[in-house]
């Protein structure tokens, strides 16, 4: 399956490489680059490239392409899904996954490497057996390590490796239980010109925090399981008990995981929290454009608006800008014509504005499009579909554990058109 | 000196990457570690050091090296010539060195390969050890020396690991046999051996691995997997994801060799094939084959039908590959359950909507309705990259028609004004595409085409020339206009493509345009030099075209621009134009074809066809690579065409293996011991054969029919359990009761011991219910939970149960943000309704009565009380509810009544989930021998549960629900009910709502909130003078609001 990898920094040098088969020359990434140089946005190189005798899969993370060289025919999507994996452990591990970290624990990522693929198939990718096999590096270990001489690697068939819960590894103890679930909502949505929606909709997950001893049991039931639309699951959910009772219930893994992401029904109208006034004119024959953006709550559930930041990529013709925000800053890159407003929170009484003129480029004829404006903002305490936690309840343990549970709606994609 | 430094690197984690990069003296030095050796070492130097390091006794010292080393490989540096030193610590005892040494030795054994022999030893001794990680460990490497002259130990190892004990030693033998074949392909005969032996293999850890093996050396081997057939399809849910990839991929096409087409017209097939599972396998039910026109193989649906969970895995892959078998293998009308799943994936990283996109493109060509619905889903966002905008608006082109054509259009406008050009080019081919396919919107678009004619854009302007000339090539009668028009704009616009498409069309229909034309080829013949080679053979065409329409005017300008074109770089214009003015230049050489010349350069040409790229890749398997990059990638496997016949399905019958006595001796022991483990291991597997001995022990004694897969779980639940106390769990928690009171304590006693048991309660249900009565004798203290119990008549259960349970549940609660909590009821109205009067139930009677308390077995549903009586003389056996509709209905059944003696009554209580709507619920009482339809149909008070909050926050819903959500009304109330009392009884009596203490005499609050979607509800009825009052309910669902509100209004307006 997968031959070779290959990780590439964005600026074109090769700094790691990894072969599970007979080696394969790095020159097959000169198909890499060529595509790389054609793409005029790193973003744009294509994800599958053919090339005379290997097919180059790569997935772009953190400013690193990571290559993978494949000889023969396997669904893409395995390859791209074990590759993200790869980077989700590496973040795992190390905190970061910058090329700095790579080069850094480049003993690490190769015992990694080397546990996580076999012959090119997928061995071992679930992060707690990983943990078991290779400890993470941490600034305590390595003293203890050289002192005593003993090794990051474990020497033991990590447990979870064999049973049918392999998520989770036996013999966890905390002296403090505790549960901990994020509900997180995005919503992604395009607001046309006039304000009105075009397309939204609300994707959620719950993120767990989990720090359980033994091997409990927990079940998790919502006031309205209705609202759900589509679903995935953590592997540990028993689908059978969701189908039959929207509940779910599994045993958890150790630590932070995702347990659910879900999309809700697009029936439901979605409430979008927050409103656009805008004004952005070019005027035909003058170097000068009208710049007018006032934000503002619309239907917010009674919370509050925070961390709001808006972008939006000015046309090309725009040479630079003179704004003025009444709250929060503002950036302007006259190179990338990126326009970035940090607003913080919306106060609904006194609604955060961004005006001023923009110049433009003398004699240039002006902009066809006005630009798109992106927003990103939070609310806290609120899932913005109302999705609500009904209880939580532990089996096959005796004590009591600490539960808690926190709603959050960000933005996702959250356009407007102008 | 030494020694001591390179301690100090490794104190430090960077120090051996950092000295490693030191060594490659690529990079600049930044390591402060490895400065002092940068001095004065040269590659040869540094290598020596490694050598000594790895020669000294000291093991950190060896393994600092070994990490150097390792870094030189993670760079690409050759690393070989240490190959001997490092070699001789293969034996090493530290695992980390070992491991290091290892990852060496797979890289370089293959460059050196005498050498690596001496290693061989080492891993013939691990083979052996006790520890299975480092058997394991020692079979990956060995398998991974690529030395032929080891081939035969390697065989040998990987047939003793086949048959070990370990599972994840088996795993590492699948794997190594994939390592040989591509080493020695003469090794074939002996592998498959070795792949048939575990594809027998049960644990889930292998399957994944074997199937991979299998694909890679014997793909043509269908015929193992026969036996295998129903084992991996049942184990398939619990194979790790990578494993679920490879074994749904294998089976996607052996289902295309061994069943039946399901794609017929008439569409029609027997679901009820279903139950042939259930019942034992051999009996096949394949006389129904014959006279049906299609039955689907029960085969064929058990994979269907295991593999549809698995559309809610988190791994994309196995969503795309679960997609792509419904695709390949589905009936029709089944394949669209997987676009939700799909459009679920678009949601994920770049790469992977990529993939995905491109095979929804290729199913929207063959099925727009499966995607209509998420037509939004595929809008473009400014972010997106370009291949990903590019490929949403090939899909929504695809799935334009006339209904959504004018929104597609409109969002279309947006694009063409983006400031990526080459994606606004790319909507305008949408456009023609969209033009071309729906003959309405023709016009509309062309107009639309020609306004962006006058767009500032070169490219935008050029490219829709290029869609206008194929449109009016369609149909140019009604055109000229758009025509000339082009041909002023020929002066303007620079792109090549555009240019010569206008002058295409213009000599395509020079007739129509007699006067521009010659006009036309007399500005092209000025600047013929300087055109691009694709304007010049344009010219030459208009040219050619010209001289046989209108050769008096365009003559001299025609031979002009021929002698241009023979003295042109270009061979291929030069070619043109010697071929041209053969044939339209009548001279004595010219043969036979210059009589054909007009027919030749003026035949009619057929419109061009503008359709989607993706319109051929559906001849590749979905979600392959070969789909993605359009050719047949090297290891391709062609997916089948269905078969006409299918061949035998006995073949695929397994011989049941009886697992009683494997698990009987061992029963004691494991049940006792570890309790949770086996009950764990239960959890995730509901069918897989070898669980089925697990499954065993985990219950009781007394299950000795659990043999066939699945009807294992049944039978031992039907077996009464024979000492009914020793199930009586040590502890159990008020939040246990909720789960358990809807079958009973019986139900709850199996579940908490056998913790198992509750994945399966609607299985269990109908088995469990026989005993209830025995249990509750025994346990007089908890007979109260037992609503369901026909003794307990005279109880009034809810009144007694509820407000233990709900303070009990309260204090669990885990949403301790909201403040409303569900009360009891403010008020239970006495009244009943008929629900099967006595002469139409032939004796049997039903009433029935809303409890108004939250309803304990689905918090949506809404609670039922029926009192059954008995007024016939005869017995009345086997109460029970039958059919119901609208057939998706959620009925919480009561448990069948085995017997109603005459003149005897019983009072049962259901939950139904009437979805917040005043719909009845219509469903059949059925006895013994009849069947009566009933129907229950709710107020729509009925349809709320009692809130308690305060004042403050009933203040803080009602502001979130203004507007639309408010409906008010100002009635005039009769004398009695302007006092408080009254007031809230009659609104009780109305609505299931509790009241909200308020601090003004003349407003009375009343909060609630819906049963099924928990939507809050607020009534407020103010007071006036002279006995006006005002209603003003808030509420979400405003149809049950209004409705409520003429329910309020008649209810206080009378005396």
């Amino acid at each position: 399956m997968i031959h070779s990898l290959f990780l590439v920094n964005s600026s074109g040098d090769i700094f790691l490489e990894k072969h599970w088969k007979s080696v394969v020359s790095r020159s097959v990434c000169d198909y890499f680059f060529e595509a790389q140089e054609r793409a005029s946005e790193p973003e744009n190189v294509p994800p599958v490239i053919p090339t005379p005798h290997h097919y180059l899969i790569s997935v772009l993370r953190h400013r690193i392409y990571f290559v993978a060289v494949i000889q023969s025919e396997v669904p893409p999507l395995f390859v791209i899904e074990f590759l993200h994996r790869v980077v989700d452990t590496f973040q795992d591990y190390f905190g970061v996954c910058t090329e700095a970290a790579i080069k850094d624990n480049v003993v690490v990522v190769y015992e990694l490497l080397e546990e996580m693929l076999d012959n090119g198939f997928p061995l071992a990718t679930e992060s707690n057996i990983l943990k078991e096999l290779i400890k993470p590096p941490t600034i305590l270990r390595t003293v203890v390590n050289t002192i005593t001489g003993s090794t990051n690697v474990g020497e033991q068939l990590p447990t979870g490796q064999l049973s049918v819960v392999p998520w989770r590894r036996t013999g966890v103890k905390y002296t403090n239980n505790e549960a901990y679930f994020d509900v997180v909502e995005e919503i992604d949505a395009i607001i046309d010109k006039s304000g009105s929606t075009i397309t939204a909709e609300i994707q959620g997950v719950i993120d767990a925090c989990v720090k359980l001893t033994g091997m409990p049991d927990l079940t998790l039931s919502f006031m309205n399981p209705r609202l759900l639309d589509d679903v995935s699951f953590h592997p540990c959910v028993r689908f059978k008990r969701w189908e039959a009772e929207r509940i779910l219930s599994f045993i958890p893994p150790d630590g932070n995981f995702r347990l659910l992401s879900y999309h809700v029904s697009s029936q439901n109208l979605v409430a979008i929290p927050v409103y656009v006034k805008h004004n952005i004119t070019f005027r035909e024959g003058s170097s000068q454009g009208r710049f007018e953006l006032t934000l503002g709550p619309k239907q917010t559930m009674g919370k509050g608006v925070e961390a709001v930041l808006v972008n939006s990529q000015l046309p090309r013709g725009v040479l630079n800008t003179n704004l003025n925000p009444s709250q929060g800053t503002y950036t302007f890159d006259p190179v990338t014509k990126l326009l970035t407003w940090d607003v913080g929170k919306i106060n609904p009484q006194k609604l955060p504005s961004l005006k001023g003129s923009m110049s433009l480029q003398a004699g240039a004829s002006k902009p066809d499009e006005n630009p798109t404006i992106n927003i990103q903002f939070k609310i806290q305490q609120s899932a913005l579909s109302g999705l609500k936690v009904n209880r939580l309840d532990m089996y096959g343990e005796k004590y009591k554990p600490f539960k808690g549970i926190k709603y959050m709606t960000k933005a996702g994609k959250f356009q407007v058109r102008t | 000196m030494l020694s001591m430094s390179t301690n100090n690197s490794s104190y430090n984690d960077q120090g051996g990457a950092d000295s490693a990069v030191e060594i490659g003296q690529e990079t600049t030095p930044t390591s402060n570690s490895g400065a002092g050796f940068g001095l004065f070492s040269t590659d040869f130097k540094k290598n020596d050091d490694l050598k000594e390091m790895l020669e000294n006794n000291k093991e950190s010292l060896k393994l600092e090296a070994m990490k150097r080393i390792v870094g030189l490989i993670a760079k690409g540096k050759n690393a070989s010539e240490l190959f001997p030193a490092v070699v001789k610590n293969v034996a090493s005892k530290n695992i980390e060195l070992k491991k290091l040494v290892y990852v060496y030795l797979v890289r370089y054994a293959e460059e050196q390969q005498d050498l690596a022999l001496l290693s061989i030893s080492t891993f013939q001794r691990a083979l052996k050890d006790p520890n299975q990680l480092i058997r394991a460990s020692a079979l990956r490497v060995l398998s991974s020396i690529r030395v032929p002259i080891i081939i035969p130990i390697m065989m040998l190892a990987i047939k003793e690991a086949a048959s070990d004990m370990s599972p994840y030693v088996r795993k590492t033998s699948a794997h190594a046999i994939q390592k040989l074949y591509s080493l020695d392909p003469d090794q074939k005969e002996h592998l498959i051996e070795v792949i048939e032996k575990l594809l027998k293999d049960k644990s889930t850890l292998v399957a994944g691995s074997v199937v991979m093996a299998f694909e890679e050396v014997c793909p043509e081997r269908i015929d193992l997997i026969h036996k295998n057939y129903r084992k991996l399809c049942n184990l398939l849910v619990d194979v790790e994801e990578w494993g679920q990839v490879v074994i749904i991929s294998m089976l996607t096409r052996y289902a295309r060799t061994q069943f039946t087409s399901p794609w017929r017209e008439d569409g029609v097939f027997d679901e009820n094939s279903e139950r042939a599972f259930y019942e034992s396998d051999e009996e096949k039910t394949r006389d129904d084959t014959e006279i049906k026109p299609y039955t689907m193989d029960p085969d064929h649906r058990l994979l269907l039908r295991n593999t549809k969970p698995l559309l809610q895995s988190r791994n994309t892959a196995v969503v795309m590959s679960v997609a792509q078998l419904y695709w390949h293998l589905a009936p029709r009308n089944e394949v669209s359950i997987v676009t939700k799943s799909l459009v679920r994936l678009l949601r994920s990283h770049r790469e992977v909507q990529y993939i995905v996109l491109q095979n929804i493109a290729t199913m929207s060509i063959q099925r727009k309705g499966m995607f209509e619905p998420y037509m939004k889903s595929f809008y473009v966002r400014s972010t997106d990259a370009t291949h990903i905008k590019s490929l949403k608006l090939e899909i929504l082109t695809n799935l334009a028609n006339e209904a959504n054509i004018s929104t597609i259009l409109r969002e279309f406008q947006t694009y063409v004004k983006s400031q990526d050009k080459q994606f606004a080019a790319g909507t305008i081919q949408a456009i023609g595409r969209c033009a071309t396919n729906i003959s309405e919107v023709t016009d509309t678009c062309l107009n639309g085409l020609v306004l962006l004619l006058s767009n500032r854009d070169e490219t935008v302007v050029a490219e829709s020339v290029v869609v206008i000339k194929k449109l009016l090539q369609a149909q140019p009668s009604q055109h000229s206009d758009i025509i000339k028009h082009m041909a002023k704009l020929l002066d303007n616009i620079t792109v090549s493509m555009a240019r010569a498409s206008i002058l295409w069309l213009i000599g395509e229909y020079c007739e129509r345009v007699p006067k521009i034309a010659p006009d036309v080829l007399r500005k092209m013949a000025k600047s013929f030099t300087s055109e691009e080679d694709i304007v010049k053979l344009q010219t030459v065409n208009l040219a050619a075209k010209l001289y046989l329409t209108n050769s008096k005017q365009t003559k001299l300008l025609t031979q002009y621009i021929l002698n241009l074109g023979k003295y042109d770089q270009n061979y291929d214009i030069r070619d043109r134009t010697r071929f041209i003015r053969q044939l339209i230049v009548p001279n004595e050489k010219s043969g036979a074809l210059s009589k054909y010349a007009r027919r030749i350069l003026l035949a009619p040409k057929p419109a061009p066809v503008l359709e989607s790229a993706y319109k051929d890749r559906d001849r590749y398997q979905l979600g392959t690579l070969s789909h993605t990059i359009n050719t047949k990638a090297s290891g391709y496997l062609e997916l089948s065409d269905w078969p006409a016949v299918a061949p035998d399905q006995s073949v695929r019958n397994v011989e049941v293996i009886e697992p009683v006595k494997e698990w009987a001796p061992s029963l004691g022991k494991t049940g006792k011991s570890k309790p949770a483990k086996s009950s764990d291991d239960k959890f995730y597997s509901d069918s897989g054969e070898e669980e089925e001995d697990e499954k065993g022990s985990g219950t009781s004694s007394s299950n000795d029919g659990s043999s066939s897969s699945s009807a294992g779980l049944s039978l031992c639940l039907c077996v009464p359990p024979p000492g009914p106390v020793l199930y009586l769990p040590e502890t159990y928690s008020p939040s246990d009761l909720r789960h358990c009171v809807d079958i009973g304590f019986v139900k709850q006693l199996l579940f908490r011991v056998s913790g198992y048991l509750h994945v399966f309660r609607s299985v269990t249900v109908s088995y469990v219910v026989p005993f209830v009565p025995q249990e509750v004798k025994l346990q007089k203290e908890v007979s109260l939970l037992d609503l369901d119990d026909c003794e307990l008549t005279d109880v009034k259960p809810w009144s007694v149960l509820s407000p233990s349970l709900l303070t009990d549940l309260e204090g669990l609660s885990l949403s301790n943000i909201s403040t409303m909590q569900v009360s009891g009821p403010a008020f239970v109205p006495e009244k009943s309704h008929n629900l099967l009067h006595r002469m139409t139930g032939k004796g049997l009677a039903a009433q029935y009565q809303f409890t108004r308390q939250p309803c304990l077995y689905q918090p949506n549903m809404v609670s039922v009380q029926i009192s059954l009586t008995n007024t016939s003389d005869h017995r009345l056996e086997q109460i029970h509810i039958g059919e119901r509709s609208p057939a998706g209905l959620k009925i919480h059944c009561f448990n069948t009544i085995e017997f109603l003696e005459p003149d005897a009554s019983v009072t049962v209580s259901m939950g139904i989930d009437f979805n917040d709507s005043t719909q009845a619920a219509n469903f059949q009482l059925c006895t013994k021998e009849d069947q009566f339809s009933v129907s229950i149909q709710p107020a729509v008070g009925d349809l709320f549960l009692a809130v308690t909050m305060t004042e403050q926050d009933f203040r803080k819903e009602q502001g979130k629900l203004q507007g639309m959500n408010e409906c008010s009304a100002t009635i005039t109330v009769t004398a009695e009910n302007t006092s408080s009392q009254p007031l809230n009884r009659r609104v009780a009596a109305m609505a299931n709502v509790g009241v909200v203490p308020s601090g003004q005499d003349n407003v009375h609050r009343f909060a609630g909130k819906t049963a099924c979607s928990g939507a809050v509800l607020l009534v407020t009825v103010e007071l006036r003078e002279s006995s006006a009052a005002v209603i003003t309910i808030n509420t979400e669902k405003s149809v049950m609001g209004s409705m409520l509100l003429r329910d309020l209004k008649k209810s206080l307006a009378q005396a």
